[in-house]
């Protein structure tokens, strides 16, 4: 007969609100097999967790059933605790009576029945719980960084600098991400090139971190500790040891108007190029779909002028494959596509710009050399109208989220016209000012108060154009909704921060959720923050949600110590909760008929045949056998079974039919 | 003949009968049978919706329980503001089963919504084939397309187009031979009922619209809106002396113009009730257009706007 101890926890109000729990405490105690039964306002609390522990010694108790809320939440808590009393924790179990009953429903009799229900089935279950051992894995001590922007470049450092190596993934031809585009950086207006190549240049000389630009994830497989990631490494059609990036080829290019992803499409670049004079690493690629020589057969100046011979035309994609132990995301964000905005015009008038294109106007490296002048004539904006909040919020474009950013840099930019242009105009149209973040509100009210610049609270509605000025209609809420036309020289658009462009496939490629908007979603939001739901990768900076650059470096400074804790174990332990295959000895009798099924349906290839011989070596029977290593549990093989050989531990056959029949 | 539920509302028997006279031209030919729907009343646009919410969705509800008589799916609402209220309905009844419950109570009769209000670039597109290839005298204008307010807003419920720069309507004068030009107040206000109450403030805002439409070079303005060619024709006098210009750039419906490319007559479109005279300036370059004030005098405002005149002194 088993002995089993049954706990009803309160969970404060919120089970008791609605279940009478000294009623299911009281209804359990009468079961076959329950020896004691208690209830108790907070079971996962110090006094609540003793109250178990004591329990499990007193009443010899060789089966647990905490009735208390979803085992995602806190069934490792309690398994710990009856592991401290020597239970082996895998026979404690949890009823979920505050998502499955009391949260879902009123006060009423029927909900205290319902959990008497819920609690009775899992008493059942215990019953045929067997003691269950965790799994030994080793760790592969290599951490992969996804993106090579700010977020990839600081926890890369910190993993690095822990001792660890790092693997680090840029799609780009040079790493920096967005942070390299900007001009200066709020609140400080330090100069964003000046702390961040320093950084780039810390990555690329490390002796820990292998870099790989122009490359992308191809595919991932494997677990927590022992990923297996395939790495596609564009060709560069330029041999990265040979060249020294001397630029010679860049020069020559005869195709020298290819628009400049690297300042936003207001400048151009050669066909062979690096994206801008401090990239990391500094070596040249060639854009097939612009080179003449890819285009129409002939050409080969590069190659010509080469002084170290590096130019290589028939280089191919290479596939690399790295083993590592964890992964940390940081694909970063993109601005929203100018589709979005026909009412402001932009795409349409040269001078309606959106933010990241008003930093490269705004640059000492940019397509001006830092000086104000607008796109369509080159001519000094005498006004500038700013646009906060250009898509975000606006459930109507599809986006309820606040970018986060924008505020910020608005501010900023409009202060970095008028340290330009004295005499210029600055306008802000805005909807709130959100400007929390140590310094962050001095700095908005130095733009209005010390700067001049004009903060207008309303939307626009309309920008045209009418005699070479661009019309900005809104209007000014605070003045009653009192229509406002601004004759503008130029328009920014702080437009919204979106989601990088694959991040959709990147996350189905790694198993990792994400939410409606494409961005990476965190385990918890507020608890497991830079975790994924899948073990073993983590997130830094904007591919979560759109972030600054202070966030951004903490975040990722985050994920790096999550994967130091990780590495800093010489074995993971994994949860027993995997399929077996019956194997009775000797094995000849095992129900398992070798049909093989199961094989390909294992979604984790963790499946193979095996033979098994007699003594002579004879093969006298096929049966499947399960790596441990690789199941993840999730049980596909079990109901696809045709004879029930296969069983999942912890919710074998037997168990779950205990628990049907208790209802 | 493919059956279609046609509903004209007032507009369209009144001012606005050469928008109603043009659709029934047309549609022979596209092969449609327009069966107006019985006993039709007013939808309540301008109006009810500011006085009484029960009021403007039962209104609406009544035409739509009407029209659900006739066995059809779908139902063809010219006016745009008739089409915005109707399609509020359909739209606030098919979401609350309460509210459906309620304005069925007061019209007294049931209301599935199996009819969708149909606008008429809505209608024109989706059955752009028949009349495509019945084009025999392309319609080789510059025009810009206006559409008004209503026919896009609000987008959560029309679900038709893009609001800010709706493209529907650019397309079919593109499959007429006309050129759609790129303007910028495609859906900005003309001042819509102000008609009667504040007919400076429609002088006012027409006028933005008109000038917009002449300096970019159109030819003609094409409109899907009775309240919108009233306003930019009928108001022609005042705004004129808004604008301090003497526009002559015609306003005529979609409906019209793809008459006039499938060769119909000009009475037969009802282009002779227009108050501005349906005759189109030379193709001109941007800017050229705009003739100066001393000239004003010359094309005489029609009689039908002088008693307003006479009412506002």
């Amino acid at each position: 007969m088993s002995r089993i101890g049954v706990f009803v926890c309160h969970c404060g109000t919120n089970i008791s609100a609605t279940v009478d729990c000294p009623g299911v405490a009281e209804a359990i105690a009468k079961m076959p097999g329950v020896v004691h039964s208690v209830d108790y306002k907070y079971m996962c609390s110090d006094p609540g967790q003793t109250m178990i522990k004591e329990a499990i010694k007193e009443h010899k108790l060789d089966g647990v059933v905490v009735s208390a809320c979803s085992p995602h939440m806190h069934e490792p808590t309690f398994r710990r605790a009856c592991a401290e009393a020597g239970l082996n924790p895998y026979l404690c179990e949890m009823a979920n009576l505050r998502e499955h009953c009391s949260w879902v429903h009123e006060k009423e009799d029927a909900t205290t029945v319902k959990a008497i229900d819920l609690v009775r089935k899992m008493v059942e279950k215990v019953k045929k719980n067997q003691p269950l051992y965790s799994i030994k894995v080793p760790v592969t001590k290599t951490a992969l960084v996804i993106g090579g922007g700010i977020a990839g470049i600081q926890a890369a450092l910190d993993i690095a600098n822990a001792g660890h190596k790092v693997v680090m993934v840029e799609r780009d031809p040079s790493i920096g991400g967005h942070m390299s585009q900007l001009s200066e950086t709020f609140p400080t207006l330090d100069c964003s090139q000046c702390i961040l190549t320093p950084r780039m240049v810390e990555v690329a000389q490390h002796p820990n971190i292998t870099l790989h630009t122009y490359s992308e994830v191809e595919s991932l497989e494997g677990f927590i500790g022992n990923f297996n990631v395939k790495i596609r490494k564009k060709a560069r059609c330029v041999d990265e040891k040979l060249c020294t990036g001397c630029g010679l080829c860049s020069q020559k290019c005869p195709t020298k108007k290819n628009l400049s992803e690297f300042n936003e499409g207001l400048g151009y670049r050669p066909a062979i190029y690096s994206p801008f004079p401090q990239a990391v690493p500094n070596k040249p690629v060639i854009d097939k779909t612009q080179c003449t020589f890819f285009l129409k057969g002939k050409c080969k100046v590069c190659e010509k002028v080469c002084p170290t011979k590096a130019i290589r035309y028939d280089q191919e994609d290479q596939i690399l494959d790295v083993e590592v132990g964890a992964i940390v995301l940081a694909t970063g964000f993109n601005v929203l596509q100018p589709d979005f905005f026909p009412e402001y015009g932009y795409g349409r008038y040269k001078d309606v710009i959106q933010g990241l294109q008003f930093e490269r106007l705004a640059s000492a490296s940019g397509p001006t050399s830092g000086e104000m002048k607008r796109p369509s004539d080159g001519k000094e904006p005498e006004t500038v109208v700013f646009i906060a909040c250009a898509g975000s919020r606006d459930e109507a474009k599809g986006l309820p989220y606040c970018s986060k950013i924008c505020c910020m840099y608005t501010a900023k930019h409009a202060m970095l016209y008028k340290h330009k242009v004295h005499h210029g105009n600055a306008y802000v149209f805005y909807m709130d000012i959100r400007s929390g973040g140590k310094m962050y509100d001095e700095f908005v009210r130095r733009a209005i108060e010390e700067d001049g610049v004009k903060y207008i609270r309303g939307r626009v509605s309309r920008i045209y154009e009418e005699d070479g000025k661009l019309i900005v209609k809104g209007a000014d809420t605070l003045l009653g909704h009192q229509t406002v036309e601004i004759k503008a020289d130029m328009v920014v658009l702080a437009s919204a921060a979106v989601a990088n462009d694959g991040a959709e496939e990147l996350a189905q490629k790694l198993h990792v959720s994400y939410d409606p908007y494409h961005f990476f979603a965190e385990a918890h939001p507020k608890l497991r923050p830079v975790e994924t739901n899948t073990a073993g990768i983590f997130l830094a900076g904007a591919c979560q949600a759109p972030r600054d650059i202070p966030e951004t470096v903490s975040q990722a400074s985050g994920a790096a110590s999550k994967v130091a804790a990780l590495f800093s174990q010489s074995e993971l332990t994994r949860e027993p909760i995997i399929a077996v295959v019956n194997r009775t000895a000797p094995p000849l009798y095992s129900t398992c008929t070798g049909c093989a099924l199961c094989v390909p349906a294992c979604p984790y290839q963790a499946i193979e045949m095996e033979d098994i011989k007699n003594r002579d070596g004879r093969v006298v029977k096929r049966a499947a056998k399960i790596n441990p290593g690789l199941c993840q549990g999730c049980g596909t093989c079990v109901a696809l079974c045709r004879v029930k050989a296969i069983d999942l531990q912890g919710f074998s056959n037997e168990q779950i039919f205990a628990e049907l029949m208790a209802l | 003949m493919t059956k279609i539920a046609y509903y004209p509302g007032c507009s369209l028997l009144g001012s606005s009968r050469e928008y109603d006279e043009s659709l029934r031209a047309i549609a022979g030919p596209m092969g449609f049978d327009l069966v107006q729907v019985p006993d039709w009343n007013c939808c309540g646009a301008s109006s009810a919706h500011s006085l009484n919410h029960e009021l403007s969705l039962a209104l609406p509800a009544r035409i739509l329980a009407l029209a659900e008589t006739l066995g059809v799916e779908e139902m063809l609402v010219p006016c745009a503001a008739c089409y915005s209220r109707l399609v509020t309905a359909h739209h606030d009844l098919a979401e609350s089963a309460e509210t459906r419950e309620r304005i069925v109570e007061i019209i007294g009769m049931p209301c599935q919504g199996t009819v969708k209000p149909l606008n008429i670039l809505e209608f024109l597109d989706r059955h752009s084939d028949s009349f495509k290839d019945k084009v025999t005298a392309p319609f080789d204008k510059d025009v810009a397309c206006y559409y008004g307010c209503l026919l896009v807003r609000p987008p959560k419920i029309t679900k038709f187009d893009r609001p800010e720069d709706p493209r529907t309507m650019d397309n079919l004068v593109e499959l007429i031979g006309a050129k759609a030009l790129d303007w910028d107040f495609k859906v900005e206000c003309c001042g819509a009922s102000h008609s009667i109450s504040k007919t400076d403030l429609v002088g006012k805002l027409s006028a933005k619209i008109i000038g917009n439409a002449v300096k970019k070079g159109a030819q003609a303005i094409v409109v899907a809106c009775p309240m919108c060619q009233s306003n930019l024709d009928m108001r022609r006098s005042f705004i004129n002396k808004a604008a301090g210009q003497n526009y002559t750039i015609p306003v005529i419906f979609i409906t019209q113009a793809i008459g006039l490319a499938m060769g119909l007559g000009e009475k037969e479109l009802g282009l002779h009730r227009h108050i501005v005279k349906v005759k189109y300036p030379e193709k001109k370059k941007v800017d050229a257009e705009v003739k100066p004030k001393a000239a004003a005098a010359a094309p005489a405002p029609a009689p039908v706007t002088q008693p307003e005149q006479t009412e506002e002194a």
